[in-house]
């Protein structure tokens, strides 16, 4: 069968590398929704402007002279803090109400976190810089930017550290068990108010490499992780709102899916990536609600 | 003795609202008017999606985008073929030739952001809480893409302008004057259509499937048909809304419902109260001033940045959240009751 | 022997409706107390009481000589009471292994497995075999075995157990009252048990409280209690 367009492997290989580098931020950050999630039943609306914020936050400090790396450490820890702070202070008073209580209030943080970012640093759009160096290698007649490789290596590797993290320490395995079941955790001595505020300190660090690593190609502007959450969101939702593998697959998958989508199917194109993605999102929710790796969850009167 | 004057007095404040509603143009500046005249749309959507959230539990993120629907057949409507060719477009030939009155395009863009989002809301059963949140912000985000991409309907980018409308009639007032009127009585229509299907039997279908859908069902109440009943007339009223947006300010483009504005109009909705039609107008007020103020507050001699608005929306919601979940309505509510306590004790 | 868990005048309400009016009891170091009842007598309230997951309203619970702070299980725990609550409380997600994990956790997690996983693995061999298991496909039998190698991993000086027999085999119940002794004989562990089956509490007790809404009614040695009229026909069916 002739394909619409000239087909080319090398080209084919490119939008695979480039849709895997964009489907990894999209895991990151799915992972930081699932994290929170997981532990605090909670989707929190402002995981993306915390990550936007925490980005100029890095900016910032690469403009006055601190080099990448550094900056990129320090970034973290201090959206970790943020992170820890915000669960503390303004998610622990609703803790036990009605959802819609605890998303119209993150959608407050959303607004205002957004409005600071561009109160403090502007709303014009600035250049990240990138750790990595502007060229693509070449194998065989295949071309893959270097940028792509790195992007994913750091999310993916940030997310192999955290399934270290859960998997092997104590401290790891009390986060988990919280999240399975709060009441007996606290049986076994677990204080599980600090393990949800780390919790949320875990996620926006894993928000922050996902902002920093988006930055150097969405440019850094107020809104730049808007369409990157809804994303992964979709990534998460996809996978299963409750498990973490679920949301790293279905983050890497939506950012194959979407790259080809946009570059083999004419209708789709540039513009219509996104509700292209909202399309298959609603598809997969109304087969499957719980998504592709969800667990079934029994409503309760 | 209280039911007796509680709605007596509710009445009452209702009158004094239209006669200052009514009386307000002979006050006040064409420009002050104009701003009044969005208070009378905001309230339009803000009431829509009150039903749906405040009355039904349904989180929308996607207002905006249901107001965009409206706002394009109004404008699609008023231009006709013809008009789209005098812009230099190429119009889809699903547009009729001649255009409307920009009046009558209001109730047909209501018709058809109403059918949309009764669509939407099938496959929005599916979802609660967060997911439809996050759909529905989804549908936002992606609105303006689509607007752009079918440019035969919408006139891509550019955005459409639309002719000036006049008041009808040979009625001699200018169009800021006729805009306002013609705003808010379609407000105080919708205001009583709504008032009239919450205080019914919609309405407790509603509310009981809102407070626990298994009761509701056990109740004989199907979530299934008042959920997309909710999702329906809710985005008809935000298609209303749209219309009369695009009307007011003769352009539309698929950058005049932002996501923002979807964000903005939920926190509105909480701002003013959820489940509380008088807590909308707090909510429309907000929404119209509350940036404006924020930005250059009033007597102080300072002047902020543009985004002071949306901080000390988010910084308002965020306590209205935490301290005050009745929103202003609740606030109106502890404040007047010794008032009418006094009223009715006298009476 | 000296009072190592004292109760007094414990009072405990859910929402408006009181379930303890008032218990007094005490629990002695090496000793194993029986908690008798019939349903809704506020056997498993006390429990929750001690432990925390309940407050009390009213009265006070020392142990070892401290003041227990209501509501803050989590510190109950370090103090070193391990409550093995109604219906297990294991992470069923979690594997056999991690569980025990858990358990160690009140005593800094890695230092006290190395300890104590081999002396509890004596009485349950099976565990170090099937540790990658999942702890919610284990069966009933063995998941109330793992919930309470789980609680000794610990190093507990009070255990709470709440029904222990409740849906299990006979032989099973039986295996685990013996492990429960012989871990009392052994290190002179304090054990409170809040059982139905008063048959098998009376064998394991020294001494045994009847609670009768939500206060205590009876108290005594089991064997006193064995020739209790009203006990015999109430809770031992003879």
């Amino acid at each position: 069968m002739p394909l619409p367009l000239a087909f080319i492997w090398s080209e084919f290989a490119q939008q695979v590398t480039g849709g895997l580098a964009a489907g990894a931020i999209y895991a990151s950050l799915a992972l930081a929704l699932v994290l929170i999630y997981q532990t605090t039943n909670v989707v929190n609306f402002a995981q993306g402007e915390m990550a936007t914020f925490t980005t100029y936050i890095a900016w910032t400090m690469m403009k006055h002279g601190v080099s990448y790396w550094p900056a990129f450490v320090l970034t973290l820890l201090i959206a970790f803090g943020g992170g820890v702070a915000v669960e503390r202070v303004l998610i622990r008073p609703v803790e036990h109400r009605p959802e819609i209580v605890i998303v119209i209030l993150t959608i407050g943080m959303l607004i205002t976190i957004n409005g600071l970012t561009g109160w403090i640093w502007g709303a014009e759009v600035k250049a990240f810089d990138s750790p990595f160096p502007n060229r693509s290698l070449v194998l065989g007649n295949v071309s893959i930017s270097i940028q792509d490789i790195g992007t994913f290596g750091v999310c993916l590797g940030t997310v192999a550290v955290l399934w270290l993290f859960f998997r092997f320490t104590t401290l790891g395995l009390a986060m988990r068990s919280v999240a399975f079941n709060p009441d007996a955790s606290r049986l076994m001595g677990v204080r599980v108010g600090w393990m949800l505020a780390l919790g949320w300190g875990l996620a926006a660090a894993l928000g922050s490499v996902a902002g920093m690593m988006a930055a150097p190609t969405v440019f850094l502007d107020p809104d730049m992780m808007l369409v990157v959450l809804i994303y992964a969101f979709a990534a998460a939702v996809l996978g299963g709102i409750d498990s973490p593998v679920g949301a790293v697959v279905g983050g890497l998958l939506l950012g194959v899916v979407i790259n080809l989508l946009g570059s083999y199917v004419s209708f789709v194109g540039q513009e219509l990536r996104l509700p292209t993605a909202l399309a298959v999102l609603l598809l997969v929710l109304v087969i499957r609600p719980t998504g592709l790796f969800g667990r079934v969850v029994v409503q309760r009167v | 003795m209280r039911r007796w004057t509680s709605p007596a007095l509710q009445g009452l404040v209702l009158a004094v609202a239209v006669v200052l509603i009514a009386l307000l143009p002979r006050f006040t500046s064409e420009f002050r008017l104009g701003q009044f005249t969005y208070v009378a749309i905001y309230f339009v959507a803000l009431l829509g999606l009150n039903i749906l959230t405040g009355y039904n539990g349904q989180i929308s993120l996607g207002h905006a985008a249901f107001m965009g629907i409206g706002g394009y057949t109004a404008a699609v409507l008023i231009l006709g073929r013809k008009g789209f060719e005098l812009l230099g477009q190429h119009p889809s030939h699903v547009i009729p030739d001649h255009g409307m009155r920009a009046v009558f395009t209001i109730p047909i863009a209501g018709l058809v952001a109403g059918a949309t989002g009764y669509l939407f809301g099938i496959p929005a059963l599916r979802l609660g809480g967060h997911s439809l949140a996050l759909a529905t912000l989804a549908v936002a985000v992606s609105f303006p893409a689509v607007a752009k991409r079918f440019e035969h309907l919408t006139g891509g980018g550019g955005g459409l302008s639309l002719p000036l409308p006049h008041a009808p009639l040979g009625w001699h007032i200018s169009t800021p004057h006729w805009l306002y009127y013609e705003a808010w009585v379609s407000a105080g229509i919708l205001f009583v259509v709504a008032w009239l299907l919450v205080r019914g039997r919609v309405g407790r279908a509603w509310r009981a499937i809102r407070d626990g859908e298994i009761a509701a069902v056990s109740s004989g109440v199907s979530p299934a048909v008042y959920k997309t009943l909710a999702f329906g007339i809710s985005a008809a009223y935000a298609g209303v809304a749209g219309a009369l947006f695009a009307i007011q300010v003769s352009y539309i483009n698929p950058d005049t419902f932002p996501v923002t504005l979807s964000i903005l109009l939920l926190a509105s909705v909480v701002i003013g109260g959820l489940s509380s039609l008088s807590g909308v107008i707090v909510g429309a007020l907000v929404l119209e001033f509350l940036p404006i103020y924020a930005q250059a507050p009033p007597l102080l001699h300072l002047h902020f940045a543009k985004q002071a608005g949306p901080v000390v929306f988010g910084i308002a919601l965020m306590v209205i959240v935490l301290l005050m979940p009745g929103g202003a309505a609740s606030l109106i509510r502890r404040i007047t009751r010794p008032v009418t306590g006094a009223l009715a004790r006298k009476g | 022997m000296s009072t190592l868990l004292e109760l007094r005048g414990v009072e405990a309400r859910y929402g408006p409706i009181k379930a303890l009016h008032g218990v007094s009891l005490t629990v002695s170091e090496g000793e194993i107390v029986a908690l008798l009842g019939a349903n809704g007598a506020g056997k498993t309230t006390t429990l929750r009481a001690v432990s925390g997951t309940v407050r009390h309203s009213g009265g006070e619970v020392v142990f070892a000589g401290k003041q227990l702070v209501s509501g803050r299980p989590d510190a109950v725990a370090r103090a070193g009471i391990a409550h093995v609550p109604e219906g297990r409380g294991l992470f069923a997600q979690l594997s056999v292994w991690e569980n025990l994990r858990m358990g160690a956790y009140v005593r800094g997690e890695r230092r006290t497995l190395r300890q104590e996983a081999p002396r509890v693995c004596q009485y349950f061999p099976w565990l170090e075999r099937r540790r990658d298991q999942q702890a919610g496909t284990l069966s009933g039998g063995e998941q109330q075995m793992l919930a309470l190698a789980r609680a000794l991993v610990g190093r507990p000086r009070l255990l709470m157990l709440d029904e222990p027999s409740l849906g299990l085999a006979p032989t099973i119940v039986q295996e685990i009252f013996r492990i429960v002794k012989q871990c009392n004989a052994d290190d002179g562990l304090a054990v409170l048990v809040v059982e139905q089956n008063a048959n098998v509490a009376l064998d394991a007790a020294a001494r045994a409280y009847v609670l009768e809404v939500g206060q205590v009614a009876i108290e005594g040695e089991s064997a006193e209690l064995r020739r209790h009229e009203g006990i015999r026909k109430s809770y031992l069916g003879y």
